[in-house]
């Protein structure tokens, strides 16, 4: 689910950094989660991209609660490490679990509306369980189809189930998912891991394991009671 | 302060003494980290502190494991807004490990392996409120929650509590931390909610 919030003198933020909303119930109980911003700054509007989580208190208040016109507090934006800056002049390798692919897609969104051919390759690998997880499908393929996005790959990694035809047999993230001509560990790509605790944990480790200087590789977890 | 958000109730709930302003209660033990999860094998591992003169100290493994620890149980914040409750450890006190450290200063840097920083005045550490903790829960604590030693002190946001402690640098001045160079509040009283700079 995404959200657009319009946020008066909102100063903008970078691909990558979050949020906090804050909830406030009338007896003056409050209830904060951080979720991602999922595209760059369009004027006062912050876009953010919400998954719900099964009893959750604060995103099914968002998903079902909160009504068009509706206010909530914001707090941002936060985090300045597990961010994308456009003078950065190194290959991007994305990695992304299930909805870790938000604060990522901010980063891509970005390198699209800046100038593709001038903006250094970017790589996202994308794992979910079935084809339907897959969030941002139509732009994300679009993206990567671009005659002048030449410089975005998109790999998808299905542990449970692929789409039929699928060269790659579902299962978990291995090496080979990683390794692209481009974005070797001798190309010293920055790398960005989001996902849940465990699927950022395995990553990091592949990515270690291949040769990527730790300093180059910045995580973000979502814990398993996470937003 | 805040203004109410229409229709939001939120979850059914007792007093709570124990939790503080906008914390929630979880039962398991969320991982954050900024990058890779080092690994360090017990016979490289070593811890030092380092004065604002330049005298070092420093103590192996196996003299971290000869020092008295204790087993605490404590209330755990994360500035990500979880908390967890009678969370139990065993760890040296700082209190141990700095005895014999001549030092007259006031704030304290902590170093971890991987490269983490974060700051803390001198006095958050001493007098049994912080421990060099090396287990969690009655098991070695593991890597991704710092593991082999990771520093504990439960009263500020966890953020504080390094994992992968390495190092203690004591200095005469403040000297901003990785979260805390990063728009992360310098001190982190939960109870006074100081999640950023500015709170």
């Amino acid at each position: 689910m995404t959200l657009v919030l319009d946020v008066p003198d909102w100063p903008g933020h970078l691909p990558g950094q979050h949020v906090d909303v804050r909830l406030t119930a009338p007896d003056g109980y409050t209830a904060t989660r951080s979720y991602s911003v999922s595209a760059p700054a369009r004027g006062d509007h912050v876009e953010l991209t919400v998954q719900r989580v099964p009893d959750g208190e604060v995103s099914s208040f968002l998903a079902d609660g909160l009504a068009v016109g509706d206010a909530v507090r914001l707090r941002g934006p936060v985090g300045g490490w597990f961010v994308w800056r456009a003078a950065q002049p190194e290959p991007v390798l994305l990695v992304a679990g299930g909805s870790g692919v938000v604060p990522l897609m901010s980063m891509l969104r970005a390198r699209t509306e800046q100038d593709p051919d001038a903006s250094p390759p970017f790589r996202l690998v994308y794992s979910v369980r079935e084809p339907d997880d897959v969030i941002y499908r139509d732009e994300l393929v679009a993206l990567a189809a671009l005659p002048s996005g030449a410089g975005v790959r998109l790999h998808l990694v299905h542990t449970r189930r692929a789409p039929d035809g699928d060269v790659r047999p579902a299962g978990r993230l291995r090496e080979d998912d990683l390794v692209a001509p481009g974005w070797e560990a001798a190309d010293a790509p920055t790398c960005y891991v989001c996902g849940p605790t465990g699927f950022v944990e395995s990553a990091a480790d592949l990515l270690v394991g291949l040769g990527h200087a730790a300093e180059h590789i910045r995580t973000e977890r979502f814990g398993p009671s996470g937003p | 302060m805040d203004f109410v958000t229409r229709g939001f109730q939120g979850r059914p709930r007792g007093r709570d003494d124990r939790l503080p302003p906008g914390q929630y209660l979880t039962a398991d033990f969320p991982v954050l980290s900024a990058g890779p999860t080092p690994g360090v094998d017990h016979d490289d591992w070593e811890l030092w502190v380092a004065t604002e003169d330049g005298t070092r100290h420093t103590w192996s493994w196996a003299e971290l494991m000869e020092l008295p620890s204790d087993t605490v149980t404590v209330d755990i914040h994360c500035v990500t807004s979880w908390s967890k409750l009678d969370t139990e450890w065993r760890g040296v006190s700082l209190d141990t490990v700095l005895a014999d450290v001549e030092t007259a200063a006031d704030f304290a840097l902590v170093h971890s392996y991987g490269g983490y920083t974060t700051n803390l005045p001198l006095e958050d550490l001493l007098d049994g409120q912080a421990w060099v903790a090396f287990e969690f829960d009655g098991d070695d604590l593991r890597p991704e929650h710092g593991g082999p030693a990771r520093l504990l002190v439960p009263h500020l946001y966890f953020w504080k509590s390094a994992k992968w402690v390495r190092g203690i640098e004591l200095l005469l001045e403040d000297s901003p931390g990785f979260w805390e160079q990063l728009g992360y509040h310098d001190y982190g009283d939960p109870w006074r909610e100081q999640r950023y700079q500015g709170d």
